[in-house]
């Protein structure tokens, strides 16, 4: 089976956000980068179909020259090889332009199943896997928990709202969009981290053709929707304010 | 005119359905509600008692069960007879799983996971959270129209909703589909594991996240669960890990609970985390990020080491 997964590099979750002078985007300079988690698990998931299946799993990702990071983490996690669509425009784009990127970079490979993360930690559309599977005319699934090959096709477990899950079968090729958690990722080993230097990443431009369908025309910190009470001093103060709060302010104890 | 697409399984109405109508309301103008599905005649009637200029059904065997291709082609159909400017619907898993592909195929935008929508005079300006809700983004569409536009479950109250003095006016729109075409094959939903635990029934509930740091300190949390009278819960990370299981998971993918006293022990506060528990009547958030976003739906909060308060609370009920 030839995989395709894509990755997307996103700020780490200790992160403190800070905005540039356009207040339209973050500061890049002031963040960390790390593998979008979902997509972590959609490249784990991509390893173990291919332990499985045998084939070959190809790392695909949209983004600055910075992006080279994660890509070189899921090579030593064990890709075979990786396609990076270059571009600084890429950093903020939308869901179409990303999209767009990827689809123009992979459709010559002809991949029969591609795998990325049901959304991103950054700007959250959960929408590239999907606009992904249209642009390369291919059927899709979302927020999947569990891949089996079945036949020429595949049967995913697809994860509903308030613990409900359904089996949906399509024929290959096609697109995934994996759930965080549908399996326990493993760590790059010294072994895989000195592999992954020897590895093709083929640089691809960004085609001329994906234009934008959102803009963002503000960023700010979120107003908060309730007054939230503070406690402070040292634990055992603010531990006993806040019971007494509970107790005869709200009630609830 | 504003579309709004409803959400029904088996003739049952998705409750997400309503807030989003309230979300049309706010924004002004006509309103259509379109409902899908084999049978979608019931959900139909309920929907007409909201204030809208119609309600527009799209009946068609082809449609149950859900499949994003069927979906797709008679939601495309429906859309051009319609020709609305904005099309409005809930964020649910199943909207997520075919609006990209229906706004792809359109070449229009989709603005997903929208709290607000900021009516000034000029077009409308969508509120939504980004960076785990670290920031919030006001965000207008590129293109031409219609625009689509989803929203966040519990962004806008089902009561919100205005009632028509009258039933609105139910209409059969006829949309071909092409059932061969239809790539994905369904199975019937079902329940993983008998729910054991009912956490929409708790009155109090003691929740962990990332930062309880290792299975072995859930103990911690359950020490003060037991003093408290509480059901021990979860974001996802922690289920996930198979720290606790599945069941005991609060948020879009698990329970949606409302107790009297909600305590978040090292949790975040990601977004799919906060649809599940921001209905609380009183939210406690302990965490050593000030800047962590699950003190923007706290009532009280404690900046600090959780394994340094928690003992501290469990001490101070004791005591008290």
């Amino acid at each position: 089976m030839k995989i395709a997964v894509c990755i997307k590099q996103v700020p780490t979750r200790e992160w403190q956000p800070r905005l540039d002078d356009s207040r339209t985007w973050i500061r890049e300079a002031d963040a960390g980068f790390e593998m979008n988690e979902p997509d972590a698990y959609a490249l784990e998931e991509a390893l173990r179909l291919k332990e499985k299946h045998g084939g070959e799993v190809v790392v695909c990702s949209a983004g600055p020259a910075r992006v080279a990071q994660v890509i070189r983490e899921a090579l030593a996690r064990g890709a075979d090889r990786a396609i990076h669509v270059e571009d600084d425009a890429l950093a903020s784009a939308d869901a179409f332009v990303t999209a767009g990127a990827l689809s123009a970079a992979m459709r010559d490979d002809g991949f029969d199943l591609t795998l990325t993360g049901l959304q991103s930690d950054d700007q959250g559309f959960a929408q590239v896997g999907v606009i992904l599977a249209e642009q390369l005319g291919l059927p899709h699934a979302t927020i999947i928990m569990e891949v089996q090959a079945a036949g020429s096709g595949v049967r995913v477990k697809r994860e509903l709202e308030g613990g409900w899950f359904q089996w949906v079968t399509m024929p290959l090729p096609a697109v995934l969009t994996i759930q965080s958690g549908i399996n326990q990722l493993r760590y790059a080993t010294l072994k895989g981290i000195m592999a992954a230097k020897r590895k093709e990443i083929r640089k691809a431009s960004m085609s001329a053709t994906a234009s934008c369908r959102q803009k963002i025309v503000a960023l700010y910190t979120p107003e908060k929707s309730k007054k939230t009470q503070i406690l402070g001093g040292s634990p055992a103060e603010a531990a006993r304010e806040l019971v007494r709060k509970l107790r005869d302010e709200a009630r609830v104890l | 005119m504003i579309l709004v697409i409803a959400e029904q399984r088996e003739g049952k109405l998705n409750r997400a359905s309503w807030e989003t109508i309230a979300a049309a309301q706010t924004m002004g103008g006509d309103i259509v509600v379109l409902v899908a599905g084999a049978s979608p005649t019931g959900p139909a009637a309920d929907l007409a008692a909201a204030r809208v200029k119609e309600i527009v059904t799209v009946e068609h065997a082809a449609l149950e069960p859900y499949t994003p291709d069927a979906f797709v082609a008679g939601l495309q159909n429906a859309i051009t007879q319609l020709s609305p400017t904005y099309i409005l619907l809930p964020h649910t898993y199943q909207t997520r799983d075919f609006a990209p592909k229906l706004a792809a195929r359109m070449d229009r935008s989709l603005i997903t996971d929208v709290t607000l929508v900021k009516i000034g005079s000029s077009e409308p300006v969508f509120v939504r959270p980004m960076f785990q809700g670290k920031l919030t983004a006001d965000v207008v569409p590129v293109g031409e129209a219609p625009h689509f536009i989803t929203f966040q479950i519990g962004a806008f109250g089902v009561d919100a909703v205005a009632k028509g003095s009258a039933a609105a006016p139910v209409r059969a729109l006829s949309v071909p589909v092409d059932a061969s075409a239809i790539r994905e094959k369904p199975e019937a939903p079902f329940q993983q594991a008998k729910q054991a635990v009912d956490l929409s029934q708790a009155e109090r509930i003691v929740s962990v996240g990332r930062g309880i740091k290792e299975q072995a300190n859930i103990q911690v949390a359950e020490r003060l669960a037991e003093a408290i009278g509480a059901e021990i819960a979860a974001s996802r990370p922690i289920c996930d890990a198979g720290w606790l299981p599945m069941e005991r998971q609060v948020g879009s993918s698990g329970q949606t609970v409302a107790p009297k006293l909600y305590l978040a022990l090292g949790i975040s506060g990601a977004i799919q985390h906060l649809v599940g528990m921001k209905g609380a009547g009183t939210i406690v958030a302990i965490n050593k990020d000030p800047d962590a976003p699950i003190f923007e739906v706290a009532d009280y909060g404690i900046v600090g080491d959780l394994f340094e308060v928690v003992p501290a609370i469990i001490e101070a009920v004791k005591a008290s």
